[in-house]
């Protein structure tokens, strides 16, 4: 396959960035999207030029380190799917591929298609974990969990912190990945103890982080590689309406 | 007090308050569409001349207009603050945008869609509700004995030409535009989150986004219609 590549290049974080135009001549169309990048860089190396900076790690689709806004989607059309998983066969022979790191405030861009993604890190600092040990898995049967609840919290922690949500919303919103975080805890019995706090303070932290908020536009659950749903936001607010209004737990301000 | 300062300033307290300033909009929306039908009726106006005369003295109605007219004071300028932080987020944007890809047109222009129905509500608030509270501007007619505005010859005589019509349409259709997405997300946004009631409130949602700017439609028709035969 022919393949023209527009790739976003960046020095640093301060510097302004620009579009590179690359022409690939030999791509398989068994490679994965992460895969012609290699074959791209490779080529680069060995005309003596810089490679193109891209995140990636476990190329199986659960790392979420593959940061690439493909075509104006996260990831590219493809759906439920991240950029290692993407084929060259959905393209076609010929196609010019535009290549964009995440836009976020939040996200500054650190080279070419690297985005500093530790908002996410400090938001699950602030209350995204269960504080005491709970010891090693539990005997099947010695704590009882709903299968419903068992079911929605598997759901929301399949969310890998990619970042596609806050790329794909037109206000840059990290409501997805933030409530995934909360309903996958907060359904559970070890993580349900601390759930006031954590909403209070994982909210906050991502106002702090300069976030854009919901506007229940739905691109984010369209563009989840691992189909998080937006009713996760609802739930999310009515976990922190609750804490504030409801709960009589003191929260530090 | 700071917890309830946090909550209000925090994103999902900003969205409540639209949410709920939204919702009392569309109450008052909803009342306002019913009473004008009765402008459909042929007896020269006397009902909904005596329904106006009654809407403005009755005081509780003056208490309600404070909240409504707050209400949507605060629905704007949450909007302009929400919207202001909202592009903050982004501040390069992408150079290659497929946003029809995963979220609907309406869902992504509220705000093109406000300043619409903010220019729309400038023009008839000015042509009526001005005429008739503040500067009295208009006939007055006695039915039963009491003196009160003829607000039903205002209304007919400004419906009556045609490009004057076409503006209330053009905000009608904004109108349920802006219903369409706004009324089931100003719930999802109160959390509402239950599998079986959200369908639902989309559902309610896209039928009144038809009814109500259809109701409202109807008045400027009639009286256009009528003009011509």
């Amino acid at each position: 396959m022919k393949i023209t590549l527009k790739v976003w290049r960046q020095e640093s974080p301060d510097e302004k960035g620009r579009f590179d135009t690359f022409r690939l001549d030999n791509i398989d169309s068994h490679m994965s999207f992460l895969e012609m990048f290699d074959v791209l860089n490779q080529q680069l190396i060995e005309e003596g030029k810089r490679p193109v900076e891209f995140d990636h790690d476990c190329r199986e689709g659960i790392c979420g380190m593959c940061s690439m806004y493909i075509n104006g989607r996260p990831h590219g059309f493809q759906s439920g799917t991240t950029t290692c998983q993407l084929h060259m066969r959905h393209f076609r022979d010929g196609d010019t591929i535009v290549v964009e790191p995440w836009r976020a405030r939040p996200f500054p861009v650190i080279k070419d298609l690297v985005v500093d993604r530790s908002p996410f890190d400090r938001i699950i600092a602030a209350g995204g974990y269960v504080s005491v040990n709970t010891g090693s898995p539990q005997d099947a049967n010695s704590i009882l969990v709903k299968k419903s609840d068992s079911d929605a919290a598997f759901d929301a922690a399949s969310c890998i912190g990619c970042g596609a949500c806050v790329a794909a919303c037109k206000n840059a919103s990290a409501m997805l990945f933030v409530s995934a975080k909360i309903e996958h805890l907060s359904r559970l019995p070890q993580g349900r103890v601390e759930r006031v706090r954590r909403a209070v303070n994982m909210v906050r932290q991502m106002d702090m982080e300069g976030f854009g908020n919901c506007t229940n536009t739905g691109a984010c659950e369209v563009e989840c590689p691992k189909g998080i749903k937006i009713s996760n936001i609802h739930k999310m607010n009515a976990e922190f309406f609750k804490a504030v209004w409801v709960s009589s737990e003191e929260v530090e301000a | 007090m700071s917890w309830l300062k946090g909550f209000f300033n925090s994103s999902i307290g900003r969205k409540f308050i639209m949410a709920l300033t939204g919702l009392f909009l569309f109450l008052f929306l909803t009342e306002h569409m019913l009473a004008n039908l009765l402008l459909l009726l042929p007896d020269n106006g006397i009902l909904y001349n005596q329904y106006s005369h009654f809407m403005v003295n009755f005081p509780l109605i003056r208490i309600v207009e404070f909240l409504l007219f707050g209400s949507l004071i605060f629905h704007i300028i949450y909007a302009l603050v929400l919207t202001y932080r909202n592009r903050q987020a982004r501040p390069i944007q992408y150079a290659v945008r497929k946003p029809g890809e995963n979220s609907s047109w309406v869902s992504r222009n509220m705000g093109f869609l406000g300043v619409i129905l903010f220019i729309f509500l400038a023009i008839h608030l000015t042509g009526f509700f001005a005429k008739a509270r503040i500067t009295h501007d208009l006939g007055m007619v006695t039915i039963n004995g009491v003196e009160m505005h003829d607000v039903y010859s205002l209304v007919k005589a400004k419906f009556e030409i045609w490009w004057f019509d076409l503006i209330y349409i053009i905000g009608f259709m904004a109108l349920g535009a802006h219903l369409w997405h706004g009324f089931y997300s100003s719930f999802r946004t109160l959390g509402l989150r239950h599998p079986q009631y959200l369908p639902l409130f989309k559902g309610i949602g896209i039928f009144i986004a038809v009814i109500i700017p259809l109701g409202f439609a109807i008045v400027p028709i009639y009286f256009l219609i009528n003009s011509l035969s």
